[in-house]
């Protein structure tokens, strides 16, 4: 409560607040880190008023009262200042002294954090740890006839085909016929999804490039980033580098000046294109970098004053259909690499999606079909959007993989899956699951902040703040002072841990399933689940 | 796991002896089935060689609707041998009726016909007959084609041998593939037995393909006449040495790189890098998985048997100038041929197809990393 109360309807007590602070006044140091550490400024260094009863061992002087101060920590309970729990305020604190608590009852906030008229914006995720995908299990044991595979001892080979696939037939004969073939690339199946350069800090661009390279060149891995919308530094574009990028095209054409420019003077070619039409988190919503990230640098590479917002619209303004964008871009971007490299376009999760696929079939351009299910993170998005448009991957992927299916295209337009793959930490068993729903591709992008940087976001409103700059790990800040938390060598080194240990985990998976060489795509038959409404529906088995 | 034996010969031999060596090789097989694939005939039906042979087993009632389906068709009815045995059954077999194989005429109509065309025409009768059986269960077709006879049924290959007189005159063959069955993850049915057979290839498998579903939806999904039944994981590496013979008109010693393709870095190294990643490519969704021996026989009669990508079944290939075999195991190989040299047995690994052409004269080995024969 504050000094002078006045109850106004958005005044709230510490009990309307997710997430409380606990102060020890014993440990306490007063050394002040924690507030100045809080990104939010949910605490601030507070004098409290106290008073004590001064009854002296006597009967002739009475007790009085004594008016003290004491110094330490206070809450604001103001919405816009509430908690985030990042727990930064612990991790600094020498001693342990304060730490947020969880109060799960408390909902009042959630009526108040829109002042100004101000629908609630944030970063993060869907705040929903609910997960089909953890539910699934791989019942197809090869325990009858087969010598077991072994994980550890056996050649596997785990990659996977990103390219428009021509059918046999026509494969051959345009190789005899010396004809154009649209162009494939043989890639590790778990693609760093697509992360700006602007959403994300450059120690972080950096560092994950870094392992990249590392696990490309030293580890034989051939491991696939995708920018997102904002460019790619100039460095990087003419550099050898740009054969592991994946140059994403979005609706507010971010930085693309800046790469038609380099084209003459790229060294290699990018892996691919990706034309994004929706993201999972915001679909139907375009892209947003909030003003607070863009700094000089950020708007050097994307071709825009410092220190504005930057969304993007919803739609490619410049086109009237879907239908129409799909196959211009993919045709516009073709040509601009000669048709050498795979152009795709990525989608949220969506009933429609299977419009799009039919689409892309007849289009002999089209390089694969991106899903982005509703549990995929944004840097910046409405609270709204994140949390209730979208549809979910599983049986969205699934639709489409026996769509392709029914018509023999299966081998022709690979699925990439993404959208809260991993969100539980089970980022291989997400993947080796999509996989065998029908996924050629699995993206992923919250997993790796949070794996190899630290993220502090959960699936319970924790932290969340990416849209604001003031990202407290320096992930997704923009603000020297705090990515200079972060060390891009740190990061590295983790990307190549995160993968390697993935890889070890697929091959646990896959070497009791007898399968080895080649990625089991659609081996719906080692699916199980135990509801019969959902194994209906995905078309695999139910199993109690 | 179950027992395979193949042979090859210039000259006629009798079913029996590959059946014995399935014998031998018995604890490796639970004797839940035997498949038998003959060619290169002799006596009756080598005597109109061009004419195809309806394989199979029919009831009464199927036998007659057989003959009322054929002869509206227009097939004659050349030789017939059918057998209906006169004991009982081996214990486990049912009592079915007639095995029947019947060598017809092709209709009139058919003298126009190119040999592709007619090779269609025989593989939709075929399965136009099978499906009709499938509505009443009272006939079963296994094969139709010129100097091809099958035989399935399900129990243990000796007393099914003994229980249909196998060891007849007329069933002599020069190429001979049988299998004795080990009943896995699939109920025993009798399309499930191998050998399987497609416009004039068969192969038989053992182990099991574990990448039988995407496969399987794969090749159903081409929508070509007799790509159906699928009643056993391994039917599918016929249909896939079909579609490459047929569809993709590759060499015998391309279904390698379909069924199990080099990996990059081998690729990296090879004479035909360029096609073999295109065949990788493009045929990506015939790789097959599991532990596998793949043994069979093309329309030219070339024997010939690969391995999986990790070689985990055994396989040996062995024999003299005149007669090879090809066998699960060595006993099989040493029981049909006792008077080979056993130093020159081979063992095909896990790049290697290995070979006899018809002329029986020597096994040809060729490894993937290997150039490819020329293309036309
Ligand atoms: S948990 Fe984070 S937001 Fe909450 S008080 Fe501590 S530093 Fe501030
Ligand atoms: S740690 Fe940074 S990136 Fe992670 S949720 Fe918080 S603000 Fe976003």
């Amino acid at each position: 409560m504050q000094p002078k109360p006045a109850i106004t309807p958005s005044t709230l007590s510490v009990k309307d607040l997710p997430w409380q602070i606990d102060w020890d006044i014993q440990t306490c140091t007063l050394c002040g880190r924690c507030t100045a550490v809080c990104p939010v400024s949910a605490i601030e260094l507070a004098v409290h008023r106290k008073r004590v009863v001064d009854a002296t061992a006597g009967l002739k002087a009475k007790p009085s009262n004594v008016h003290t101060v004491y110094y330490g920590i206070r809450q604001r309970t103001d919405p816009a200042y509430a908690c985030i729990d990042c727990a930064m305020c612990n991790m600094v604190c020498p001693n342990n002294s304060i730490e947020p608590r969880r109060q799960g009852e408390a909902t009042t906030l959630r009526f108040h954090n829109n002042r100004g008229g101000q629908a609630r914006t944030r970063g993060g995720r869907r705040n929903n740890p609910e997960s089909l995908l953890d539910q699934i299990k791989f019942i197809r044991i090869s325990m009858l006839t087969d010598p077991a595979l072994d994980a550890g001892r056996h050649e596997f080979e785990l990659r996977t085909l990103l390219g428009r696939i021509q059918p046999p037939e026509e494969g051959l004969k345009a190789f005899h016929d010396e004809a154009w073939v649209p162009p494939v690339r043989e890639i590790y199946p778990l693609v760093i999804g697509s992360m700006s350069f602007g959403a994300l800090s450059p120690n972080m661009w950096e560092g994950l490039q870094m392992g990249v390279a590392y696990l490309n060149e030293e580890m034989g891995m051939p491991v696939r980033m995708c920018t997102g919308e904002g460019g790619c530094p100039p460095r990087l574009l003419r550099s050898r580098f740009l054969k592991y990028v994946i140059l994403q095209i979005a609706s507010g054409y971010f930085g693309w000046d800046e790469i038609i420019h380099a084209i003459p003077e790229m060294k290699e070619d990018p892996c691919a294109v990706e034309i994004k039409y929706g993201q999972g988190a915001k679909p139907g919503d375009g892209g947003l970098l909030m003003w607070y990230k863009v700094n000089k640098l950020i708007a050097a590479i994307r071709g825009v004053p410092p220190g504005v917002s930057l969304p993007s619209p919803p739609t490619h303004q410049t086109k009237y259909s879907i239908e129409e964008a799909v196959a211009k871009m993919i045709q516009s971007m073709s040509m601009a690499w000669g048709f050498r490299v795979p152009v795709y376009p990525k989608i949220s999760g969506t009933t429609t999606a299977m419009a799009v696929l039919n689409n892309l079939v007849r289009n002999p351009y089209a390089a694969g079909l991106a899903i982005d299910g509703e549990d995929g993170g944004t840097g910046a998005a409405y609270n709204v959007s994140m949390n209730h448009m979208g549809h979910p991957i599983a049986s969205n992927l699934r639709d489409c993989y026996l769509t392709l299916a029914e018509q023999g295209r299966q081998n022709e337009i690979p699925l990439m899956a993404g959208g809260g793959i991993g969100k539980n930490g089970n980022l291989a068993h997400n993947a080796a699951a999509l996989i065998m729903l029908g996924a050629s591709v699995i993206q992923s992008g919250k997993y790796i902040m949070q794996a190899t940087a630290g993220c502090l976001g959960s699936e319970v409103d924790r932290c969340n703040i990416c849209n604001i700059g003031q990202c407290p790990k320096g992930i997704t800040s923009q603000d020297p002072r705090l990515y200079r938390r972060l060390d891009p060598e740190q990061v590295a080194e983790r990307l190549v841990d995160v993968y390697l240990s993935f890889d070890t985990e697929l091959k646990k998976i896959f070497a009791p399933l007898g399968r080895s060489t080649s990625l089991p795509i659609g081996m719906s038959d080692a699916l199980g689940i135990n509801n019969s409404d959902v194994a209906e529906r995905l078309k695999i088995r139910y199993v109690v | 796991m179950c027992r395979l034996f193949a042979m090859t010969s210039a000259e006629p031999l009798s079913p029996m002896r590959a059946i014995h060596a399935l014998n031998v090789m018995k604890e490796g097989h639970d004797g839940s089935g035997v498949g038998l694939y003959l060619s290169g005939l002799s006596g009756p039906f080598a005597e109109n060689p061009d004419y195809p042979v309806l394989s199979g087993i029919f009831t009464e009632q199927g036998l007659a609707r057989l003959d009322a389906i054929m002869s509206g068709l227009g097939f004659l009815t050349k030789y017939s041998l059918a057998v209906t045995p006169r004991h009982k059954p081996p214990v486990g077999t049912p009592l079915r009726g007639t095995y029947l194989a019947r060598v017809y005429q092709p209709p009139a109509g058919w003298a126009g016909l190119s040999a592709e065309e007619r090779e269609v025409q025989l593989v939709s009768t075929r399965v136009a007959i099978r499906e009709e059986g499938q509505k009443t269960g009272d006939m079963m077709v296994f094969s139709f084609w010129p100097d091809v006879v099958m035989i399935k049924e399900v129990g243990d290959p000796i007393e099914i041998a003994d229980y249909l007189g196998l060891d007849r005159p007329e069933l002599a063959a020069r190429r001979i593939l049988a299998q004795g069955r080990q009943n896995t993850n699939y109920a025993i049915n009798l399309y499930a037995c191998h050998p399987f057979f497609i416009q004039g290839i068969a192969t038989m498998t053992n182990g099991e393909n574990t990448a039988f579903v995407p496969i399987r939806e794969y090749l159903q999904s081409r929508r070509i006449p007799g790509y159906m039944g699928y009643q056993s994981d391994s039917e599918v590496f016929t249909h896939i040495m079909h579609f490459s013979h047929y569809k993709l008109k590759l060499p015998l010693v391309a279904y390698k790189h379909v069924i199990t393709p080099l990996s990059e870095a081998e690729l990296a190294e090879h004479p035909d890098r360029a096609l073999l990643t295109r065949i990788k490519t493009v045929c990506r969704k015939m790789i097959i998985d599991g532990p596998n021996c793949v043994i069979g026989c093309l329309p030219d009669g070339t024997m010939f048997l690969v391995q999986d990508r990790k070689k985990l079944r055994p396989g040996v290939v062995g024999g003299r100038p005149g007669v090879f075999a090809f066998s699960s195991e060595i006993c099989g190989l040493n029981a049909a041929i006792p008077d080979r040299d056993p130093s020159r047995d081979f063992q095909p690994m896990y790049l290697d197809t290995a070979y006899v052409r018809p002329d029986c004269r020597e096994v040809t080995l060729c490894s993937q990393n290997q150039q490819l024969p020329p293309q036309h």
